[in-house]
């Protein structure tokens, strides 16, 4: 957190030059559920997974999402154990990502969490700029999110509220 | 420029008016169209609208509004629209921002959600009791529009496909809504559910929008949901 009256997220642009066109955003986020994904105390979660996945795809600046071989969803990736529950999508830009998650019936969802997921005790969700048109692996997104986890949030690995640019990646800070 | 120097431009009378017009629309609105929604001289108008743009009040842009362009297309129009930047001033100083960040920050961490709805629709039902003692807000999405309004929302009523709706243009939350959103917005849905309680056939529903309050009013259809 910085100084006072930092401007909101919305109101400064992530990137107007060519870096936008060379960097997508990368987006890792997990959940433990605090019941089976068959319990009826998580059935409006499940419920709304696959508009809300539909939703991401029709929304401006989505390019890709992580689906098993259902291709639906995700649900049965779990390479942390059947209560964690993987998503990962690529974006072209923070404030595509931003607005579909927090500007859209996403929030709606959002505002529930409490109900289906166990409390986080350390970081869940990272953030991280790749090359436009590479397509990240599981093991790739759970790299930056241990790092985030060990380090803090920097242009490798950050988060919503404390997020870099294309730019800082490729000039690291002295 | 001080944020106290900022507010001391809107002391005259004209150049509140013209800016309050501003504020008010979804657009950005020229020179001429300002003048006329204010009733005040173009000129004039002109000067003033300047005077609060130098301020940071207002911020301007250059643009055809025919869309036409080259030779012939004429000079652009300069358009104003409301700064995002906040303002605000206290005496003594006081600085609430801060201590809502840290508290929003904890009550993130330990994912207080539904302790602070609980809160918020407490806080929503008692600020209904302090405008209206009997409790009831009758003359549906007019009325409720009018409350909304003086709790700060900018609430405009649109039609939508499903009948007339209330939109707000402005969150009283905005930064903390940004920084912290499934909190925040779950907080202001619950505190206006509870100020809405005695409002007849009219709910309020989460419909989170870019640019836009994330909450929607409209008629409830027979039963509540």
């Amino acid at each position: 957190m910085t100084g006072h009256h930092p401007a909101p997220f919305d109101d400064h642009a992530t990137t107007v030059d060519d870096h936008a066109a060379r960097f997508h955003l990368a987006q890792l986020n997990l959940a433990k559920l605090k019941y089976p994904l068959d319990d009826p105390r998580v059935a409006d979660f499940v419920a709304w997974l696959k508009p809300i996945n539909e939703m991401a795809e029709r929304w401006p600046g989505f390019v890709w999402r992580l689906v098993d071989e259902s291709g639906e969803d995700a649900t049965s990736i779990q390479p942390l154990g059947p209560e964690t529950i993987v998503n990962m999508t690529v974006w072209e830009s923070q404030d595509a990502l931003w607005d579909y998650t927090y500007r859209s019936g996403h929030l709606d969802a959002l505002r529930r969490r409490g109900e289906w997921f166990e409390r986080p005790t350390r970081p869940m969700q990272v953030l991280w700029w790749i090359p436009a048109g590479h397509i990240p692996t599981v093991d790739e997104a759970l790299e930056r999110l241990e790092l985030l986890r060990a380090e803090g949030p920097s242009p490798r690995a950050f988060t919503f509220r404390e997020a870099f640019t294309p730019a800082d990646v490729e000039v690291p800070a002295a | 420029m001080e944020d106290i120097d900022a507010i001391a431009v809107l002391q005259d009378p004209v150049r509140r008016r013209l800016y309050e017009y501003v504020a008010a629309q979804d657009h950005e609105v020229s020179r001429n169209q300002a003048a006329e929604g204010t009733g005040v001289q173009r000129t004039l108008a002109a000067f003033h609208l300047d005077k609060l743009a130098a301020a940071g009040l207002l911020e301007t842009e250059s643009r055809r509004l025919t869309g036409r362009s080259g030779p012939g297309a004429g000079r652009p129009a300069k358009l104003y629209r409301r700064a995002a930047a906040e303002h605000e001033f206290s005496l003594p100083a006081r600085d609430y921002r801060t201590a809502a960040d840290l508290l929003a920050e904890v009550a993130e961490a330990a994912r207080l959600d539904a302790e602070l709805q609980e809160a918020a629709r407490r806080q929503g039902r008692a600020l209904r009791g302090d405008d209206r003692p009997e409790g009831e807000l009758e003359g549906g999405l007019e009325a409720v529009a009018g409350l909304l309004a003086s709790r700060g929302y900018e609430p405009r009523l649109e039609e939508d496909e499903g009948g007339a709706v209330i939109r707000m243009r402005n969150c009283p939350f905005h930064a903390l809504s940004q920084r912290f959103p499934p909190l925040v917005c779950g907080m202001n849905l619950a505190l206006l559910e509870g100020l809405l309680e005695g409002a007849e056939g009219v709910r309020v529903r989460m419909d989170a929008r870019p640019g836009l309050c994330c909450t929607v009013v409209e008629e409830s259809k027979n039963n509540e949901d």
